[in-house]
């Protein structure tokens, strides 16, 4: 772990044991249907969290909770140690929490600056001819964007015609210049090639390192122990592991993510049908280690 | 879409600036290419095609008097297309913004006239039941989730009927009483349908409205944060909410500011000729709607201007003039227009892929 650096660095010693973000037994029902129930979690600064799980584990049911967008039904949710029930995304933002979407990110048509501060204009001039202060978001969202290692051309070009790495890195880049202490990142590498997400992978810990709590949600153990420092595997709405990285290795979390006795099983069935070669698919105990050659796709 | 590919990234973690200026990946493009790109070019384009083609084959035309008429008939459609088209960047379509107008109109004219009032008092109170109209279409629509198309449809069939029964139980006829007799028509006159002369030609106020109201358009939509939210909620709604952009209140202010719109050409119409027919703007919700997407607006939202409707109305108001002044069957408009609309769609869509390629 690297060490934080930049203005979080002030009161460094008790960091370490106060989350910014902190589920108690969180739970979510969306009437008799429980999506999530009793998952603990806590975010600290200058660290990443990864939420892994499949489809359908709870993990957006997680991120809406702690966005803003759903409400919990059971458990605690606290900021900063005081308990909180966000009822839109403003007050998440508010707080210090943001988020940034697979494909929510940005607005495709429109330019690049114009997206960075979408939300949050800055304007000049008196009310009646209050207007945007083009000039100085242009300046600065070109500043921030290199600040984060991201270099554009033309800030003018509409979002859309960046690829899907490029825009979420402007996504990140905005939510660490609009104050963000927790970035939630949903899936940012699901949809991105293999150099894509080594790019994304790369933002995520500058931001870590400038001392931003990040919860990285994603399909793929590969690309979380690459940049985790805590990891919590969701099934079935429930926590079914949550370690630190040192307590942890690559094996294990591929194994529990992709859940080693579901794929034997797997495997058995498909042995049923004719025309797939089982004796091509790997044995369990190979799945065990990490699987070579497949770092991006849904795991 | 173009995907650019993701070269070595510039520099690694920690992140440092990067150096100056460009990273060379991409050469600056063409000045052509960049101005083609913007939505209003297209249209201004087949606008003065139109013009040139008017001033060959229909030689008065060429005539200021005729020119300032034509310049009127834009004008009437210009000042709805504005509204229309910012609520058609805005994501939504309004159906009931063509017998909006005539509701304003009526409201405003009974009002004054059942209650002997002076007509300010009818101008006021239309104003406020067309801001109302929008206000419920923005509501239904933000409420319950459904298409534009739907909401306003309703709006738009319940209106045309309010429109015709409500006038006929109070006046016992389908127009309104004549209402130029009555106290402050005079002011309200000046204000919404006068003329005034420009080196020997009559000019209508609507036509400086309608500048000034583009001009304040284009402002709004590329200078303010509004105008910002605009874009945004068209472009992608759910981004939009996500990074904070009060969705809500931005489709329901435009809808409103269709209202105003509609009360703003009814005022005009009631105006000038001081009674209202209770049964017309049927149909004149398409015109503006069309002129918005020739003016280079998408139907789907998130792009487009107000100045390419400026230009859309122009070319309504020059083909349906210039075919009476061409000595033309008048007949033919509508088809013409039909042409020019998916000419001017079509050549739209030829610009927009054009100048966004890299």
């Amino acid at each position: 772990m690297t060490t934080p650096h930049g203005a979080i660095l002030k009161d460094t010693v008790p960091e370490e044991e106060r989350p910014i973000v902190e589920l108690r037994g969180a739970g979510k029902s969306y009437g008799n249907i429980r999506a999530l129930h009793g998952v603990s979690l806590a975010v600290h600064p200058g660290k990443v969290t990864c939420v892994l799980g499949d489809n359908g584990a709870g993990k957006s049911t997680l991120i809406k909770i702690i966005s803003g967008l759903h409400q919990h039904t059971e458990g605690e949710f606290l900021v900063d140690d005081e308990p909180v029930r966000f009822t839109t995304p403003r007050e998440a933002l508010d707080r210090g929490i943001a988020t940034v979407y697979q494909d929510l990110a940005t607005v495709p048509l429109m330019p690049v600056w114009r997206n960075f501060f979408l939300g949050s204009e800055m304007t000049k001039g008196p009310w009646p001819v209050r207007r945007l202060d083009i000039d100085r978001m242009k300046r600065t969202a070109d500043e921030e964007l290199r600040n984060m290692g991201i270099v554009l051309d033309d800030l003018e070009q509409p979002i859309g015609t960046l690829s899907g790495g490029q825009r979420q890195c402007v996504a990140i880049a905005r939510a660490v210049y609009f104050g963000a202490r927790v970035l939630i990142l949903d899936e940012p590498t699901a949809a991105l090639g293999v150099k894509q997400s080594g790019v994304v992978l790369k933002y995520i810990a500058a931001a870590r390192d400038r001392g931003l709590g990040v919860i990285f949600i994603t399909h793929n153990p590969h690309h979380a122990y690459m940049v985790g420092d805590r990891f919590s595997v969701l099934r079935l709405g429930t926590l079914e592991l949550s370690a630190s990285r040192d307590q942890v290795s690559l094996e294990e979390l591929t194994n529990h993510m992709a859940g080693g006795a579901e794929l034997a099983a797997l495997k058995h069935e498909l042995s049923q049908v004719r025309g797939v070669d089982v004796e091509e698919l790997p044995e369990e105990d190979e799945l065990t280690a990490p699987v070579a050659g497949t770092p991006e796709g849904r795991a | 879409m173009s995907m650019t590919q993701q070269a070595e990234p510039a520099v690694t973690s920690p992140p440092a600036p990067g150096p100056k200026d460009t990273d060379g990946r991409t050469a600056e493009r063409p000045l052509a290419l960049r101005l083609l790109a913007r939505p209003e070019v297209g249209v201004f384009l087949g606008a003065v095609a139109v013009l040139v083609f008017f001033l060959i084959t229909a030689p008065p035309v060429r005539d200021g008097g005729s020119m300032a008429n034509i310049l009127y008939q834009s004008s009437t459609i210009g000042i709805m297309a504005l509204p229309v088209a910012l609520l058609m960047i805005g994501g939504e379509f309004d159906l009931s913004s063509g017998v909006a107008v005539i509701t304003s109109a009526l409201t405003a004219s009974m009002i004054s006239y059942q209650l002997t009032m002076n007509v300010w008092v009818g101008v006021i109170v239309a104003l406020i039941v067309s801001l109302a109209v929008g206000l419920f279409n923005g509501w239904m629509l933000v409420k319950t989730g459904l298409p534009s198309f739907l909401v306003t449809l309703g709006t738009f069939l319940i209106l045309q009927g309010a429109n015709l029964a409500i006038t006929k139980l109070v006046t016992g006829n389908v127009a309104t009483d004549d209402i130029s007799t009555m106290d402050g028509f005079d002011q309200a006159k000046a204000l919404f349908a006068s003329s005034f002369d420009v080196g020997g030609v009559q000019v209508k106020i609507t036509i400086v409205w309608w500048l000034v109201f583009a001009a304040l358009a284009t402002w709004v939509l590329l200078r303010t944060k509004y105008g910002n939210w605009i874009f945004a909620v068209g472009g992608n709604k759910e981004s939009a909410r996500a990074v904070g952009v009060p969705v809500t209140f931005t489709k329901i202010s435009l809808f409103m500011l269709v209202g105003f719109g509609a009360w703003f050409v009814g005022m005009h119409q009631l105006f000038s000729f001081n009674t209202v027919q209770s049964g017309e703007g049927v149909g004149q919700e398409l015109i503006y709607i069309a002129a918005a997407v020739i003016g280079g607006c998408l139907l789907t939202g998130g792009y487009g201007s107000a100045i390419g409707p400026v230009f859309g109305a122009f070319m309504f108001g020059m083909v349906q003039q210039g075919i009476v002044y061409a000595g033309w069957n008048p007949d033919w408009f509508k088809a013409f227009l039909g042409v020019m609309l998916l000419g001017a769609t079509l050549i739209n869509l030829w610009v927009r892929q054009t100048a966004t390629r890299r």
